[in-house]
């Protein structure tokens, strides 16, 4: 699109964010459309950096393992699990068993009470208020197991490197398996709502369409990309326990944004069987192997986040400070597709689009710098 | 809309889920955590707290025998509280009321 075509009043620019209702972190979008059609779509970011790179290479980097896990309020658990896989390859710590089914499930915990976030948020962005209430309030027994387990309902702390801080004993492996099965049951009762009906159906089918063979050309990860029909997650990968518990994805071929809808409701039960698979296969044993070097030399993480795969790079340099931790989030990747979801369909659209990639802008704002070199 | 009909009636006659806040306050849960404090007859001003403490809200001064604490600082993490070898540091799981100022704690030894 040229800047002369719509100076010419050809088009019309609607500017949308950073503050709209819609929207539940600031990002700013230029909709360029004619009449109610969507031309193109210019997004702009930068309206909430925190500067938290710079903040990894100040603290110690014990102690960020507590940063990391305030990059993003509702995955955090994995971000905190991420950075201690990075810095024990880094100093060659090898991680107990036990410890790593357990960071299986505090994460499939996360993954859960995430999911269960954006099918409210979801449904409230089309519209359907009382599915909205129905799914927080299912989220609220996660959240209340998680207070009542670890003492914090979204904030775990529960990492550090070389394992886990915490254990789940007897009485604390029941709460969950009880928790979880009302959680069960609960989600059970809304799969007719989640499969047919038909509002929801007519709100989200068609819309937002991401071709097969553009997904991965265009670098989407997540539900984004499983709901275009695309095999892709980082737990086939078998970090932490995955590959012992045995993983397939789940994929849905609609290429639309209910497809991305039903993968995330269909990962809803298959987090709920991974937990109570990691809690009958557990074994017993340490859960924390303490280190005792300072990291150095460089390595990366890669784990899957609620909303597609999270990266780490650290580089350390033999003190308790790191010279460089780069975190890349699964919203920074699945922006470009989320332009081409918007091209073509009409403004009443837009806020079902944007919900069906989970946005999550704060954790992907980071700062890059880029040298012109002279030539 | 029909297939969440049998739920909205159900819930219609149902207890709320939600209670009503300034008015009735739900119970703490017995692992909650929440703000901390200092004995000091136990404490031997190691300043162990302060080393692993995360957000850096703890400060000993040694040489004036006092604790100084930042609850608006505070993560709850606790590691101060597993890493104290006098266990002098107790939690409680009342969570710290909110302020028009970050007030800061003092504890001295008498």
């Amino acid at each position: 699109m040229s800047d002369s075509e719509t100076s010419q009043n050809k088009y019309t620019v609607i500017p949308f964010g950073p503050q709209h209702p819609v929207l539940p972190e600031p990002v700013h979008l230029r909709f360029i459309v004619d009449e109610d059609k969507i031309i193109d779509v210019v997004p702009n970011l930068g309206y909430v950096h925190r500067g938290i790179e710079r903040g990894c290479e100040l603290n110690d980097y014990k102690r960020n393992i507590y940063l990391c896990e305030r990059v993003c309020g509702i995955c955090n658990y994995i971000h905190g699990m991420t950075y201690s896989e990075a810095i024990e390859k880094v100093t060659d710590t090898e991680v107990p068993v036990r410890a790593k089914y357990l960071r299986v499930i505090w994460s499939e915990l996360g993954r859960l009470q995430s999911h269960l976030l954006w099918l409210g948020l979801f449904a409230d962005a089309v519209g359907f208020e009382s599915l909205f209430m129905q799914v927080w309030r299912d989220r609220e027994v996660i959240l209340t197991l998680n207070e009542k387990t670890n003492g914090h309902r979204i904030h775990l702390e529960t990492n550090v490197i070389g394992g886990c801080r915490k254990d789940i004993d007897e009485s604390l492996a029941m709460a969950y398996v009880e928790d979880l099965s009302v959680v069960r049951e609960r989600m059970e009762v809304l799969r007719s709502v989640f499969y047919r009906d038909s509002a929801l159906k007519a709100k989200c089918e068609g819309k937002g369409i991401l071709p097969k063979s553009k997904a991965s050309f265009l670098g989407a990860v997540g539900p984004t990309i499983r709901g275009s029909g695309i095999k892709q997650d980082t737990r086939m990968t078998g970090y932490e326990a995955y590959g012992a518990l045995g993983f397939e994805p789940i994929v849905h071929e609609g290429e639309d944004a209910y497809s991305r809808m039903l993968v995330r409701y269909d990962e809803v039960f298959q987090s709920l069987d991974l937990i109570d698979k990691a809690l009958k296969e557990m074994p017993d044993g340490p859960v924390l192997n303490k280190n005792t070097k300072f990291p150095d030399g460089t390595a990366i993480a890669r784990s899957e986040q609620p909303r597609g795969e999270l990266f780490y790079y650290v580089e350390g340099n033999g003190t308790n400070k790191l010279n460089r931790c780069k975190i890349r989030t699964p919203t920074a990747a699945n922006i470009p597709p989320l332009v081409l979801m918007l091209i073509g369909n009409e403004i009443p659209d837009i806020p079902t689009i944007i919900h069906s990639i989970d946005p999550c802008i704060s954790c992907t704002e980071r700062f890059v710098q880029v040298q012109k070199e002279a030539s | 809309m029909p297939e969440m009909l049998k739920e909205i009636l159900k819930n219609l006659f149902s207890q709320p889920a939600t209670v009503i806040y300034p008015f009735e306050k739900p119970e703490p849960l017995p692992k909650t955590r929440g703000a901390l404090t200092w004995d000091m007859n136990r404490c031997d001003l190691c300043q162990d707290c302060e080393r692993v403490c995360p957000s850096m809200a703890i400060k000993i001064y040694p040489e004036e025998k006092k604790v100084e604490y930042q609850p608006f600082k505070c993560l709850f993490c606790f590691l101060c509280i597993d890493n104290c070898m006098q266990q002098a540091i107790t939690n409680s799981t009342a969570v710290a009321a909110p302020g028009y100022e970050k007030r800061v704690e003092l504890f001295e030894t008498k």
